[in-house]
């Protein structure tokens, strides 16, 4: 068979641009959250900022004080020794505590990044890290729109730390630590449905306290960690950024599986390319005996 | 006039060679540190700012800069110009040499590098899902594909050389490298198409973090253009260094030629940027003549200006002239990536990032090490070419 050779290098622009050129595929399908999923709810206008929660954590996951001293802790963000931290918002009369740690999103950038599935969603959907997968390419730190995983840079045996719900004391029938020690109810634990309905009761019962706006519910594509904030002082004020209803992996997922579907583009790419090469090489041999003759 | 590779000869250890182990000397012990106390001690990253210099740079720059090799392979075997095979072979080094430093880049730069193995051996652990996970897969197996391309080169020398295990080594891998290298030479070309444009891809899982006008679904596609030229840039770059410094004979015709398909691919670049960001209503935010703003016009001009040059029909005998114009391609390209993945890059308020000096010394003996090994196998090994006609005796080199 002769391959006409402008048709042959149509085919291959063709295709190599098709292979390259994200399609407007099928939107990904949106997830939820799995049966057994467990959360947190944390209601701004019920922390005293105390930290209770903070030196609960600590000891919970035998992580060290920040800055190091056993008689002064005061880290001033999440880090790989602060898988939970307790700031303050403060502007003119408006004044808040926000409590961070890993959201466990529905559907986590980590999770998407990961290359041999060290972050994943297990049981009750938390999303934590198995070292023997992690090749500490720091990915997740690139792909969490809240910047959780943290990096151990100090060390050659590095590890990504972040909040996991405590889920050494869930095995044990416990809470997690920060929401069992919490003196005024302000992190709770509990199945995400029920903390979700319960943040629209509240929500329901007392508009006026509140912003009205429960944070997780669909920010992000849902997390498994819900928030409620006082009347007037919006998320971002209290570093939860504005992400509206979209997952972080849903436009990288939806143009990579998009150019890759069924790997059928890479693999005629590839069959038209050892085509091209044929023939190249095929003309090169014949000029060659030309010259020899 | 029929092509030949020749070696260039000379001595290898040079007063030049010298630098560059030195260089390469202060990076290795500087290594060897980061390894003893980690990632922090000699570098500047931090939670915010994960990646450095060593991924933008030596990873996310330097394969695209080692993509010489496939931008020539698509001329010569997709559009069927074979008119431009002198130019393969030192290109397919080059390339080979860049990805191999990057692969070293990343082993570097990964925390826990004991785990790197099971990326290509657990397959049954792979996320399909991460773009990550393709790039590393595709680079990976590029590295030995390159090689391969490049083995018929190595395998001259030793067949006609004086060990006599090599030459027989030599003479029973041959035919099975000449039947194996069409589906070789294929791969070396699907390889490059797969990952330059995942690299682009990787950050779209950025989102907001990355300045709106560099975060696009189109990433992939700029990145994989932007690639090209860049391997056409440094084609010309390495031919007029090399022709000058070991006094080979120039390839001027056969670059000023080239330069058309540079044209086409620098111009295609900025029309898809540009309409790109006009289709999703962005085009306006460079109205506000922010640093953001000043940066996309700089890339901007970085490749619209050596296409103007290029388009010189005059001045494009001028080997000065042409080395200017690749030098702007190579560092636009350079540019747009380091926008993408540093520059615009903004994980949130109180995040800063400036490479340390260790982190800097590190990447300057990779680069010393490249460059090394370069000298040290063209003088050895056939990859420049030569006129058949022409002696390879006065190949002296500095």
């Amino acid at each position: 068979m002769v391959i006409d050779r402008r048709s042959a290098l149509k085919a291959v622009a063709a295709v190599g641009v098709a292979a390259a050129v994200p399609r407007p595929a099928t939107a990904r399908e949106r997830k939820t959250a799995p049966d057994d999923a467990v959360g947190m709810l944390y209601d701004a206008t019920r922390c005293i900022g105390c930290k209770a929660c903070m030196t609960a954590c600590r000891s919970a996951n035998k992580l060290e004080y920040e800055p190091g001293t056993e008689l002064h802790d005061a880290p001033i963000d999440l880090s790989a020794n602060t898988k939970n931290i307790i700031k303050l918002f403060r502007e003119g009369d408006l004044l808040s505590y926000m409590k961070s740690q890993c959201m466990h999103c529905l559907d986590p950038g980590c999770v998407s990044a990961c290359m041999l599935g060290s972050f994943q969603k297990r049981e009750y959907g938390i999303v934590t890290w198995e070292g023997d997968r992690c090749i500490g390419c720091r990915y997740c730190q690139i792909a969490c729109p809240f910047n959780v995983p943290k990096f151990e840079w100090d060390t050659p045996v590095p590890k990504l730390v972040k909040c996991e719900m405590c889920r050494h004391l869930l095995a044990e029938g416990k809470e997690p630590a920060c929401c069992d020690v919490c003196p005024r109810e302000a992190v709770i634990f509990g199945a995400y449905p029920e903390l979700l309905a319960d943040a629209r009761a509240r929500l329901a019962a007392d508009p006026e306290r509140y912003h009205p706006h429960i944070y997780g519910e669909h920010d992000g594509g849902g997390t498994q960690v819900l928030y409620l904030s006082a009347a007037g002082i919006p998320f971002e004020k209290l570093g939860l950024p504005d992400l509206g209803d979209e997952a972080a992996p849903d436009l990288a997922e939806t143009v990579q599986h998009g150019i890759y579907k069924g790997f059928i583009a890479p693999v005629a790419l590839y069959a038209l390319l050892g085509a091209a090469v044929w023939r190249q090489r095929r003309s090169e041999a014949v000029a060659e005996k030309e010259v020899g003759s | 006039m029929r092509h030949v590779a020749l070696p260039v000869g000379g001595r290898v250890l040079t007063g030049t060679m010298r630098i560059w182990l030195l260089l390469i000397a202060v990076g290795a012990a500087l290594l060897a540190w980061r390894f003893v106390s980690g990632l922090g001690a000699v570098t500047g990253l931090s939670d915010g700012y994960p990646w450095g210099i060593w991924i933008a740079y030596d990873v996310v720059t330097g394969t695209a800069l080692a993509c010489g090799g496939y931008a020539v392979a698509i001329l010569v075997y997709v559009l069927n110009k074979g008119r431009y095979h002198p130019l393969v072979r030192p290109a397919i080094l080059t390339s080979a040499l860049g990805y191999t430093l990057a692969g070293m880049g990343i082993f570097i730069d990964i925390g826990r590098y004991w785990n790197i193995y099971k990326v290509p051996v657990f397959f049954w652990n792979w996320n399909l899902n991460s773009i990550l996970l393709e790039v590393a897969l595709c680079v990976m197996a590029y590295i030995l594909v390159l090689w391969l391309e490049l083995a018929p080169a190595f395998m001259e020398h030793w067949r006609g050389g004086d060990r006599p295990g090599l030459a027989r080594f030599a003479e029973r891998v041959t035919p099975v490298l000449d039947k194996a290298m069409l589906w070789i030479i294929a791969l070396g070309l699907l390889l490059p198409t797969m990952h330059q444009s995942s690299l682009g891809s990787v950050m779209l899982l950025g989102g907001d973090k990355l300045h709106p006008l560099w975060q696009t679904p189109l990433l992939p596609l700029l990145f994989l253009v932007s690639c090209v030229a860049m391997g056409y840039g440094v084609v010309v770059m390495e031919s007029s260094l090399a022709s000058r410094v070991f006094r080979r004979p120039r390839e001027t015709e056969m670059l000023a030629s080239l330069s058309r398909a540079t044209v086409i691919v620098l111009l295609l670049y900025v029309v898809i940027r540009v309409a790109d960001l006009g289709f999703r209503g962005r085009l306006g935010m460079i109205a506000a003549m922010d640093r953001f703003a000043l940066l996309f016009l700089v890339e901007m001009l970085l490749f619209l200006v050596p296409a103007v040059m290029l388009l010189m029909r005059g001045r494009l005998r001028n080997t000065a002239h042409l080395f200017r114009a690749a030098l702007l391609i190579m560092i636009g390209g350079s540019l747009y990536r380091f926008s993408a993945y540093l520059i615009a890059f903004n994980p949130g308020e109180g995040w800063h990032y400036f490479p340390a000096v260790p982190e800097m010394l590190i990447t300057l003996g990779l680069v010393a090490l490249e460059i090394l090994l370069y000298v040290a196998i063209v003088k050895r090994f056939p990859i420049i070419g030569a006129l058949s006609a022409a002696s390879s005796t006065d190949g002296g080199g500095r």
